[in-house]
């Protein structure tokens, strides 16, 4: 079986985001970028399959000049290959993304293709999809369990609904899916490894020629008021305390209030 | 091309689903606008009684056909694509869910229509529409147009009152004839999740932890702080899929929705996915080391410091 894992990179969150002069984008040049977490369920599910089903793992990147460290990171993890498509300046939009991965999956085995549900920093998380309806494939999102059958031919997968609800589909392969999370949490990969990955490893390359846009238009980014309608507390943590337990007496909540 | 908005109805187990009313609500008003037609479209298998609860649309677009009786991403698919590409519509409403996110894409890849997701605001402008979308898990909001004045939008459940589509009445019904349907997905079951030990939408505290508590052991403190309160701890996504708290503790949008009167936040970012299941809580107090985490813009009060300092700080001073 073949498995194709699609990653990217994104901001990392846990750094301030900031907009630009023209307010239409992240001011990306003090950003620092992590694998988007839903790509690293995806990467672990494609070797946990291919190390039950047989195979191998091949993962894609769009060429935006800095996915050296991600793919060398899927190596040292033990994916089997790693390429990249196209090159482009910076991501760009989904639909142009999709296109690019589709022309490069029409002359690469492919049983099962893995995505990550979604990414953070698009205003879709549907390149999946959008891969799936350009190379007429079947697609589930929102996947969290897959079995590839005996003959190889489908697989059973729960898609999530609300209330802890999912519904067991099968699927013919090839197929497309959104991986929501992973059997197990992803494998580490050591930093040395991958440092030495990125010195020798072999990266394959595919030309696309991608174009188009999304058809969308972003009008304005902004950085939404977070406490505009909290209360903030500040203080020491004892201080904290004292005035949250303050608002529950105030409210009867809570054993406090029965004290 | 029409002015009408179409609505994509979403069901399980015989019931339309809130965010379908939402929709629908909102489609109304929309509709009221563009001079056209709020559109229900229902796929299933039997749907009058699906139907009898869509009196807020102008219309009702039917598919019923055995087929449907489940949900399959692929015949969905095939079903939807030639319905919006004869109407044409302005603007087709689809909730942000599971079956949301498949249906959307699909349909936003076959038509060419433009899709903007994570939408929590649908308004028009000269006509066409203006959707506001969270990205960068609801740090950041944008303003999108469609470039062609028409597209597609998965909107976030929460985002509009369930009761403006909630509408008794019977729109006239179009009945479609069996479409082509595509079978590679085929619907096996539907899997209840297991009974948890708790039931967290019926404690009247909860007392939830995300991400930022770091450690397992450091649940403990938690645990502690929720018995002092006389509640019960709950958590975001992260901690059920590590496994150390059951599914059934999990609030959010595959989680379970819950209107405690207290709802203590404890290192949860406050992604959209969890604002849907709490942010309906009488009370909600968030502590976040990250004076920008968009938990605070739905608690009434927040605080920026250390949940374990916090926790424990609490729980003495409950105990004291
Ligand atoms: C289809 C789908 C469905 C989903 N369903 C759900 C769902 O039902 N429920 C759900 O919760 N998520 C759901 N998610 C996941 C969601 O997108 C987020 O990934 C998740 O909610 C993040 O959880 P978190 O806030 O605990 O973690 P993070 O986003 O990592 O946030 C951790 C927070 O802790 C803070 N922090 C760190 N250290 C400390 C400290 N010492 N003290 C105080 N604060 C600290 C950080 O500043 C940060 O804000 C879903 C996602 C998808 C795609
Ligand atoms: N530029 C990209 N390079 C590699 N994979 C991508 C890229 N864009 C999207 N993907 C894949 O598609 C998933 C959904 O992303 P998105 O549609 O951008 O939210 C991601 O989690 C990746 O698996």
């Amino acid at each position: 079986m073949e498995f194709i894992v699609l990653l990217k990179q994104v901001p990392d969150l846990a750094e301030e985001l900031e907009i630009d002069a023209d307010g239409t984008d992240l001011a990306r040049d003090w950003l620092s970028y992590v694998t988007s977490e839903w790509d690293e369920y995806a990467l672990e599910e494609a070797l946990q399959l291919r190390d039950q089903a047989g195979g191998s793992v091949t993962c894609l990147a769009l060429d935006t000049g800095s996915v050296d460290e991600l793919l060398a990171t899927c190596l040292a993890r033990g994916a089997d290959r790693v390429v990249k498509v196209g090159s482009f300046e910076r991501q760009p939009a989904s639909h142009v993304a999709a296109a690019a991965f589709a022309a490069a999956l029409r002359d690469m085995p492919h049983h099962l293709v893995l995505t990550g549900v979604q990414a953070i920093d698009d205003l879709d998380g549907q390149v999946g999809p959008l891969v799936a309806t350009l190379l007429d494939l079947p697609h589930v999102s929102v996947v969290t369990h897959i079995a590839v059958g005996p003959d190889g031919r489908t697989a059973t997968v729960h898609q999530e609904y609300a209330g802890g609800v999912v519904a067991e589909l099968e699927v013919d392969l090839p197929a497309t899916l959104g991986v929501q999370t992973s059997r197990e949490t992803p494998r580490y990969a050591p930093v040395s490894r991958v440092r030495q990955l990125m010195k020798t490893m072999e990266v394959g390359s595919v030309e696309v020629s991608a174009d188009g846009g999304a058809g969308l238009v972003i009008e304005a980014m902004s950085v939404p008021e977070v406490s505009a309608t909290a209360e903030m507390i500040a203080g020491s943590p004892d201080a904290i305390a004292e005035r949250i337990a303050a608002i529950l007496a105030e409210r009867g909540i809570g054993k406090a209030a029965v004290r | 091309m029409s002015d009408d908005i179409l609505v994509l109805v979403e069901h399980r187990a015989g019931t339309v689903l809130d965010p379908t009313f939402e929709l629908l609500g909102r489609a109304r008003a929309l509709a009221a606008e563009t001079g056209g037609q709020a559109i229900a479209v229902v796929l299933g298998s039997g749907v009058d009684p699906l139907v009898a609860t869509l009196g807020a649309a102008d219309r009702v677009i039917a598919v019923d056909d055995p087929a449907f009786a489940e949900f399959s991403p692929s015949s969905y698919q095939a079903a939807l694509v030639p319905i919006v590409r004869d109407r044409s519509p302005r603007l087709v409403l689809v909730a942000n869910t599971g079956p949301g996110m498949d249906v959307a894409s699909g349909l936003s890849a076959a038509t060419g229509l433009a899709l903007a997701a994570y939408a929590t605001g649908v308004a028009l402008e000269g006509g066409a529409p203006v959707v506001t979308c969270q990205l960068y898990a609801g740090k950041i909001d944008a303003r999108v147009r469609f470039a062609d004045g028409r597209g597609i939008a998965t909107v976030v459940a929460g985002s509009f009152p369930v009761e403006s589509g909630m509408a008794a009445g019977s729109p006239p019904v179009e009945r479609l004839g069996p479409p082509a349907t595509d079978g590679r997905i085929r619907f096996k079951a539907l899997l209840a999740p297991e009974a948890g030990d708790v039931d967290i939408t019926r404690e009247t505290v909860l007392v939830s932890v995300g991400r930022g508590v770091g450690e397992q052991e450091n649940l403990e403190l938690v645990e502690e702080l929720a018995t002092a309160l006389g509640g019960a701890v709950s958590v975001s996504r992260p901690l059920a899929d590590a496994g150390w708290l059951p599914r059934s503790r999990q609030v959010g949008k595959s989680g379970l929705k819950v209107k405690p009167r207290l709802y203590l936040a404890l290192g949860i970012s406050g992604a959209p996915e969890h604002l849907e299941g709490m942010r309906g809580a009488d009370l909600i107090i968030a502590v976040n080391t990250d004076p920008r985490a968009p938990i605070f813009s739905v608690a009434h009060y927040g605080a920026v410091a250390d949940l374990l300092d916090v926790a424990q700080a609490l729980t003495r001073r409950l105990a004291g």
